[in-house]
């Protein structure tokens, strides 16, 4: 069958009609089949969601247990069948729980990648590549100039601040859920095993984390007690937040607070200087424009369709590379996520 | 190259002064002879360096990049050298990471063809980072925000010196600075300034406060005008003629005119003023604006200096001949001053000395100067020595009353380091009909106590935010009025209201006055010096 005939974009998101669901949907749907648990990806209020198991738990963490009236658990590789269409989800190594969504319906195959990206990350499963016809990949990053370094190094670079300025205190800004678990494990790894602070939006993601298996090693929620000499624990520490906090009056209760920001927008200079980081950790949860390439010449499919962000750059590369490639501009998505 | 690279990096996104001068040190302590001197003079910007143009760079990206996908990437990152370094495809190899040394060295070696192909070879090797900071070196736009006086001060604090002593060196002293660098660890002697015409370091004043008029006995002191142009020292040894900034930077290049004007073998402390160069008999000092377009420029053009001459207003000397006078009392230099100088050089003329037997006279003279390029008036004890630094009690300075302004805030950046979660650095406006015209900026002048109001002042009251910046709500009805001082006011084209504050700072806050109230842009208008 034609691929747009098996899923084709929306303005509620990408529709299936043969199996009618949608993925990733931008506004409640009866059913929905959601890659991961970011909130431009997973939203409240779907009638069924089928997702990982780990994406539901992360969807009822953020949103309440009454997120949905039907959650499907859908293990990773295990196929199901929905009104003819076979489903399956296969590791994006995007976030925990995080999937590509494989759809197949008479020898048709399409994969979602919903956000993903290659290199290592200790707190979920590694991207598998699914052959198929249609491969439908994101670009947040989709620009040559996006080239994301070495994750340990990056993370160096913030310990060896932490010496150079033990009288500060490291807030480093990451979203809350992946890239802050994330950031802590790449610490453990370098060594750090004193207790690391988290700001309190924080903790619910983190204990889940740890439930689901992922260990995080010492953490103390950030408060700080009324008076200076409380105020002085906090240096030489590090401190992680959502980055919006950074510029709010709670980072005031910290000494001469040092704002670090671990974002693979941090690459590019001006936007480090807008947001006032001092440190900027360029750490990115999704492909860089290597990945991004490297993964479509390892799929190969026979039709790349682009989405979620620079969509132009990567149709040019495919152009160059005698590939078939269209820009599906979905809305509803953040151009800037993670 | 790696560790000069992240260095930069470090240095551009750190605000604080001190920050940066520890970032300076560690790397001094851990980068090895000669690449930690080349460093310097390229931050300082003494560095001589074969150049290579923005335009090669970009033949260089072509060979390996797909133009389409360039622009794109340019468009999206804002900066051709930042988009460059980001998106060059590394052919791995044989590459190794050149030194800053082996950068500096190779390059300079290097033919103007050659150059590109080298080029090429580093960017292969080095990282984003280092690309970046490889660019940068060589298409000469290595700003980042560090003053050379920066880079100084850290220098002293790595090897335990006082600044003063750096400073007094420096013009001697050539890139890569080893010889500099061994005194610093205590391997050698202190290097000897060779250099003829060499900058001593400046003696500065206090502003006077209340109660300081009760402790100084006016009758001990020299009075004269605080000229409103920056100060200088002017030396001549020989055939070797320089003029310095207080801080020893170099302005010599930007000042031909005043340098051949000086005939003397002396070096003199004074200060550095533009004149109308259609009155002959004497220098008739013009508006502080009329030097600003001569300042930070490498070179000038002839007809600015017809349009803008200089000359220097000599508040003090030195050294003289051989003699260095820096030990003698204050009364002992004016006189050698006087003998020198006479009646004037083509373009040197003494500072007059202010008659003022009593505080009152003087706060006549200071609230009432004969002319605008005036900012107050100096007392100075006529035994005092010439002491480096800011000895607190020799020299003072009282300046006018600052100019002062009502006018209503309109937008609010965050400010930096230890300020960067309160909206800090604010822009203020007058009135024209209805409207607000931008007059100002301002992120000084308030205690930390009334930082946290305006703080959420912004907060509370956000019409519009544009990355770091908001606009608050501010009209007619509503807003919140500062009272802004100002030491003076220059015509600009740059801005929309035709005029630029020198100095502003908020002076008070005026939570009681309504927003209407404020001044008009007229009310500043008036104070504008005459065309
Ligand atoms: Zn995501
Ligand atoms: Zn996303």
């Amino acid at each position: 069958m034609k691929p747009e005939a098996l899923l084709h974009p929306t303005p509620k998101g990408l529709y299936c009609p043969p199996g009618d669901f949608y993925i990733d949907p931008v506004a409640p749907v009866d059913r929905a089949v959601i890659t991961h648990g970011h909130a431009d990806h997973a939203r409240a209020g779907h009638g069924a969601v089928l997702a990982t198991p780990e994406t539901l738990a992360i969807m009822a963490v953020r949103y309440g247990e009454g997120f949905t009236q039907q959650r499907q658990a859908l293990p990773l590789g295990e196929v199901i069948d929905v009104s003819g269409v076979s489903v399956w989800l296969s590791p994006a190594g995007h976030v925990l729980g995080s999937a590509q969504a494989v759809v197949e319906r008479q020898g048709t195959r399409i994969v979602t990648t919903g956000d993903y990206k290659r290199r290592r990350d200790p707190t979920c499963d590694a991207f598998e590549p699914v052959a198929c016809d249609v491969f439908i990949s994101e670009a947040t990053f989709g620009l040559p100039v996006f080239h994301h370094p070495d994750t340990a190094s990056e993370v160096r670079k913030l310990l060896r601040s932490v010496e150079q300025f033990p009288e500060r205190t490291h807030l480093v800004g990451a979203y809350a859920l992946g890239k802050a678990q994330r950031v802590i494990c790449h610490l453990r790894e370098e060594g750090y095993d004193k207790p690391i602070f988290i700001h309190g939006a924080m903790q619910k993601l983190c204990d889940l984390y740890e439930e689901l298996g992922v260990s995080l090693g010492p953490l103390e929620t950030a408060t700080v007690e009324r008076g200076k000499v409380e105020k002085s624990r906090f240096a030489g520490e590090i401190v992680i937040c959502p980055p919006s906090a950074i510029q709010t009056t709670w980072a005031r209760r910290f000494p001469d607070p040092l704002p670090v920001f671990a974002s693979g927008w941090m690459r590019v200079r001006q936007r480090a200087k807008q947001r006032g980081v001092e440190l900027p950790l360029i750490m990115s949860d999704h492909a860089d424009w290597a990945e991004l390439t490297d993964t479509v010449r390892e799929v190969d499919p026979a039709q790349l369709w682009v989405t979620h962000g620079r969509e132009d750059a990567l149709c040019r590369w495919a152009e160059l590379e005698g590939r078939q490639a269209k820009a599906m501009r979905l809305v509803g998505y953040e151009e800037d996520g993670e | 190259m790696n560790r000069f690279a992240a260095l930069l990096d470090r240095l551009i996104y750190t605000p604080s002064r001190n920050g940066k001068i520890r970032l300076l040190t560690d790397y001094f302590r851990e980068t090895p002879d000669p690449d930690r001197g080349w460093a310097v003079a390229a931050i300082t910007r003494d560095l001589e360096i074969r150049s290579v143009k923005l335009a090669a760079i970009r033949e260089i990206i072509a060979s390996r990049v797909d133009e389409v996908l360039f622009n794109l990437s340019r468009d999206y990152v804002g900066d051709t050298a930042e988009a460059a370094a980001l998106i060059w495809p590394e052919r791995h190899g044989a590459n190794r990471v050149p030194t800053l040394t082996e950068v500096v060295e190779e390059l300079n070696a290097a033919s103007r063809t050659e150059a590109p192909k080298l080029v090429e070879a580093w960017f292969d090797a080095l990282d984003a980072d280092g690309r970046w900071a490889l660019i940068k070196l060589i298409t000469g736009g290595l700003r980042i925000g560090v003053a050379s006086r920066l880079v100084k001060l850290a220098l002293a604090d790595f090897g335990n010196k006082e600044p003063q002593e750096i400073e007094e060196l420096w013009h001697g002293l050539e890139a890569p600075y080893t010889d500099l660098f061994a005194w610093l660890e205590g391997k050698a002697e202190k290097p000897t300034n060779a250099m003829l015409a060499p900058f001593r370091p400046v003696m500065l004043s206090h502003p006077i406060e209340e109660g300081d008029q009760d402790r100084i006995d006016l009758a001990t002191m020299a009075k004269e005008w605080k000229w409103d142009g920056i100060r200088i020292q002017l030396v001549r040894e020989g055939d070797e003629a320089r003029l310095y900034t207080r801080t020893g930077d170099d302005i010599s290049s930007a000042f031909p005119d005043v340098i051949e004007g000086f005939s003397v073998n002396a070096a003199i402390d004074g200060e550095l003023l533009v004149f109308d160069p259609n009155i002959t008999e004497q220098f008739a000092v013009r508006p502080f604006n009329d030097l600003q377009q001569r300042l930070n420029r490498k070179k000038v053009s002839a007809k600015m200096m017809a349009s803008n001459p200089a000359f220097v207003r000599a508040y003090d000397i030195l050294w003289c001949g051989e003699q260095d006078l820096r030990r003698a009392p204050l009364s002992v230099r004016r006189a050698r001053l006087e003998a020198l100088i006479g009646p004037g050089l083509a373009r040197v003329d003494l500072s007059p000395r202010l008659e003022a037997d009593d505080w009152q006279t003087l706060a006549h003279l200071r609230a009432n100067p004969p002319i605008d390029a005036i900012e107050g008036v100096m007392l100075k004890s006529l035994d005092s020595e010439y002491v480096p630094g800011r000895p607190k009690g020799p020299w003072w300075k009282w300046k006018k009353d600052p100019r002062l302004v009502d006018a209503v805030l309109m937008y609010a950046q965050r400010g930096h380091g230890k300020r960067s979660s309160f909206y800090s650095d604010y822009t203020f406006g007058c009135w024209q009909g209805d409207e607000l015209v931008p007059v100002g900026k301002a992120y000084s002048g308030f205690t930390d106590q009334e930082l946290k109001k305006i703080d959420k002042f912004v907060r509370d009251n956000t019409v519009e935010r544009f990355g770091p910046v908001r606009s608050v709500r501010a009209d007619r009805e509503f807003g919140l009025v500062f009272e802004v001082a100002f030491e003076g006011l220059n015509r600009s084209t740059r801005h929309k209201s035709g005029l630029a504050m020198r100095f502003p700072r908020i002076n008070r806050l005026r939570w009681d006055k309504p927003s209407g109230e404020a001044d008009n842009l007229t009310a500043l208008e008036a104070m504008l010096p005459p065309e």
